[in-house]
């Protein structure tokens, strides 16, 4: 196989931990969404804490999103 | 860099270092780029909110104080839940790296600006000041007992070695999280505006009857993605910082 054919493909296959990215945050939503129904005077304090989770599982994703990008134009 | 196509899209071209003003000294390159003009935008922009805000130093604030004013509380507010009262002394610092990140990729934002942020190199100068700073600030103020750090009470001795591993490689990798979170976002973000205005380009100027007027389609989806990119601006340079916070408290507090 081409080195720049491999290059592709990999770039393509480093885009699928995009997946884990999106039920994190998914994760991290919802479960901020039902215990804000439960207890809605206790939701404003967790907001700084749902901004912070969403962060880190979205960076998680974007370290995949790196790879691709490092085979793409770096290699 | 792979092999561009003359005439085919390209979206990296954005984040090219176009050199402004060539400085050689002591065989360095230390040019005036682009991304240093940026910086100084930012820089001057910081400045002129402070300074000017507090022209008048009402009681009941100016628009421009109350601006002011609020992000003052806003990173106060952070470095005082997050790393208690010992951490006052640093709020200085907090408060400047929050500034610089948020105007840098704020000014970003802006059409035909350059985004300081969206470099490795620059987020990743931020990041290993950091690190080392907070391992510093936590040997000064521990001294060898800093490396207790690493061993989480309540493990059963067989487990530790692992753990002990296990926890340093995860400290170790805090600054390269933490920059390439940041530019990551940066980078990713601006990508896809410009792949999208690429779309939006050759749909209008297509020449076809049909796909014309549906280039509105992704033109409506940039109004709607830059409005996220601004959030996004906003809400990387708040979690910067307050990882930064974090960090700082693990190593004055040690867990």
């Amino acid at each position: 196989m081409e080195p720049e054919a491999a290059k592709l493909i990999g770039a393509g296959l480093a885009t699928i931990a995009l997946a884990g990215a999106g039920i994190g945050i998914g994760t991290i939503f919802g479960n901020y969404l039902s215990g804000a129904l439960r207890n809605p005077s206790a939701a404003p304090g967790q907001f700084p804490n749902l901004l912070l989770g969403f962060a880190i599982a979205e960076a998680t994703g974007l370290f995949g999103l790196v790879i691709a990008l490092i085979l793409l134009f770096v290699v | 860099m792979a092999a561009e196509k003359s005439g085919a899209p390209d979206p990296m071209h954005q984040f090219d270092i176009v050199e402004l003003i060539d400085i050689e000294l002591f065989g360095l390159n230390l040019s005036f780029t682009n991304s240093s003009l940026f910086m100084v935008f930012s820089v001057a922009l910081i400045i002129f909110l402070t300074l000017f805000s507090f022209n008048g130093r009402a009681t009941i604030p100016t628009r421009l104080q109350s601006i002011a004013e609020l992000s003052y509380e806003f990173v106060a507010k952070m470095v005082r839940d997050n790393v208690g009262d010992e951490g006052q002394k640093y709020f200085p610092f907090i408060f400047c790296l929050f500034m610089f990140v948020l105007f840098c990729n704020m000014l970003g934002m802006i059409p035909y600006t350059f985004t300081v942020t969206s470099h490795i190199i620059v987020t990743f100068a931020l990041a290993i000041v950091i690190f080392f700073g907070v391992t510093l600030i936590g040997f000064i103020m521990h001294g060898i007992k800093f490396f207790n750090f690493f061993v989480p009470s309540g493990v059963p001795k067989a487990l530790l070695p692992l753990l002990v591993v296990i926890e340093v490689i995860s400290y170790l990798t805090r600054p390269v999280s933490l920059s390439v979170r940041l530019f990551a976002n940066m980078m990713a973000g601006h990508t896809m505006l410009k792949v999208f205005g690429f779309f939006v380009a050759g749909m209008f100027f297509s020449g076809n009857l049909f796909i014309s007027p549906l280039g509105i389609a992704p033109l409506a989806f940039i109004v709607a993605f830059t409005g996220l990119e601004i959030l996004v601006a906003f809400l990387q340079a708040y979690v910067f910082a307050i990882l930064t916070c974090i960090y700082l408290n693990d190593s004055i507090h040690m867990h």
